[in-house]
């Protein structure tokens, strides 16, 4: 579904974020990304919403060369991905239930479609009574919570979680865990990017091990080793 | 009319609703500015009705010999109009009427109708009156032709060259005023265009966030785009209402004053019957700076 190959990222000539890094994430697959801050985590994301541009070697998603597609065909790719930011990214200026419309409204949805599914993903999440608060009115668990609504309304085929634990406590980083394996278990695509041992190792799940920049391991059933 | 077109109005009228304080900010620089524009205009009117005043009282005057037959000033005058047809008025003034004309002017100096009695006949010579348009270069051309044409025998003499100065110097102050209103005018066009841009930009910078965002989760330019355009549409639309309605309320409470200063000017006329052109100014101004200052700016958060 996802492959990387031989991608290299440098900003700067002295920063190389990332270097010769080539791996497949296959459909159905629950893969964890880990490493310390800053070894590359973030843009091996951004690479894949098509945010950033490799400086060489290439990022295929089913098949499409990301480099190679216009603004209009990236659009298109990152509508397929639902994404939680370890920031939660949501629109500060629209309430709980515009933020998650906004997903479908991006796509040209109907409108008693987007109300329908909207208010049962809000319910599932445990939003259903906040339609009307505005992001700054909610928690830090509420906010990550609205991310993942927001990231799951529109069904995507993959879901990339960056650091989506980063700001929470322990009771919330369990549910936002058990909501991304429970995703999992219904077919779809888990990538999760952490620098969190114990969930990493509770997990047991593929996992990629980055170190400057490279990738160290690639384990099925991996566990944290940095 | 489009669901997205239908979303994006339904976001822009959310967005400046929700954002009283950067909308009331944003549309308060706009009328200031389209007042600026405004005001230009009523000084271009005033300065045109003043230079076009001071043009419409500088005239050339042939005087022609004594024993000249009307029939032949008037071939003069049809000559003139055929070969410099952008004059305003052209006047034959006979003898008799020169006379007339004194006598109704000096009826109460005893002195000048006295010495003209003296004189004993009639020592006015006919003569054309001939007002141009203001330009310099026309005096001077109809000059050409009263003093080398075949008509020149019976010319006694054009006044022309002792108003020449006169007139060049009234052709130039009218144009230096028109070229400082010209340039006045560009650069405060500029620098409102550049504070109207600021104001707006500031105002999107607020959520240049939420524009990353709406990039990350696959929304396209134009529906990111959209509702800070139609915003920018609403801030001009009511800084023009806003400015129509103050120079309406100006024009007719500053009109007696301006008379005096300018007498026969009336502002609030020039604004009844210019109305359209302030509207196009105000409307044109206030939507246009604010449309391409809102869509340039998320063009760059759009490409970063």
């Amino acid at each position: 579904m996802i492959k990387f190959n031989n991608v290299t990222k440098i900003y700067s000539p002295e920063t190389t974020v990332l270097h010769d890094v080539s791996f497949e994430i296959k459909e159905g697959e629950f893969v964890s990304v880990v490493g310390k801050s800053g070894v590359g985590k973030t843009t091996l994301v951004r690479l894949i919403l098509g945010l950033e541009a490799p400086t060489s070697g290439e990022v295929y998603f089913r098949g499409l060369n990301l480099n190679a597609l216009d603004n209009i065909g990236i659009q298109e790719i990152r509508r397929k991905i639902g994404c939680i930011h370890q920031d939660y990214k949501l629109l500060s200026k629209k309430t709980v239930y515009e933020n998650v419309a906004y997903i479908m409204q991006v796509e040209g949805k109907e409108n008693a479609e987007i109300e329908s599914e909207v208010h049962k993903v809000l319910e599932v999440i445990g939003l259903k009574d906040k339609v009307n608060n505005f992001p700054d009115q909610l928690s830090g668990g509420e906010q990550q919570r609205l991310a993942i609504a927001r990231a799951l309304v529109n069904q995507p085929d993959i879901i990339i979680a960056d650091e989506p634990t980063g700001n929470l406590d322990p009771y919330n980083t369990y549910e936002v865990i058990s909501l991304l394996q429970k995703i999992n278990k219904t077919g779809k695509t888990v990538i999760l990017s952490t620098h969190d041992r114990e969930i990493i190792n509770k997990l047991g799940k593929r996992v990629i091990t980055l170190e400057a920049g490279k990738i160290v391991r690639d384990e099925e059933a991996g566990k944290f080793i940095i | 009319m489009s669901t997205n077109l239908k979303r994006i109005i339904a976001f822009a009228i959310n967005d400046f609703s929700r954002n009283k304080g950067i909308s009331i900010a944003a549309i308060f620089v706009l009328t200031i500015t389209i007042m600026l524009v405004t005001g230009l205009f009523f000084f271009q009117g005033m300065a045109g009705y003043l230079t076009t005043q001071i043009q419409n009282k500088i005239d050339i005057t042939a005087y022609f010999n004594e024993g000249a037959k009307e029939q032949d000033i008037l071939d003069v005058k049809d000559e003139i109009v055929k070969m410099s047809p952008n004059i305003k008025n052209i006047e034959y003034v006979s003898k008799d009427q020169a006379l007339e004309s004194f006598n109704e002017k000096h009826k109460d100096n005893p002195v000048l109708a006295q010495a003209l009695e003296e004189v004993g006949n009639n020592p006015f010579l006919p003569s054309l009156n001939i007002t141009t348009n203001g330009d310099p270069s026309q005096y001077a051309q109809i000059a050409n032709i009263l003093q080398t044409s075949d008509f020149s025998k019976l010319i006694n003499k054009v006044d022309f060259s002792q108003k020449k100065n006169t007139i060049e110097q009234v052709y130039a102050i009218t144009s230096n005023i028109n070229i400082f209103g010209i340039i006045l005018g560009i650069l405060l066009i500029i620098v409102a265009i550049l504070v109207v841009f600021n104001t707006i930009k500031l105002a999107i910078d607020n959520s240049r966030e939420e524009i990353n965002t709406m990039k990350v989760v696959g929304a396209s330019n134009g529906f990111i785009r959209g509702p800070f355009v139609i915003q920018g549409i609403i801030y001009g639309f009511i800084a023009f209402l806003i400015c129509f309605v103050i120079s309406g309320i100006f024009a007719f409470l500053l009109s007696s004053k301006v008379g005096v200063i300018l007498p026969g000017f009336s502002m609030f006329g020039y604004f009844l019957t210019n109305w359209w052109i302030f509207v196009l100014i105000q409307l044109g101004f206030g939507i246009g700076v604010g449309t391409i200052s809102a869509f340039l700016v998320v063009k760059r958060y759009l490409e970063v």
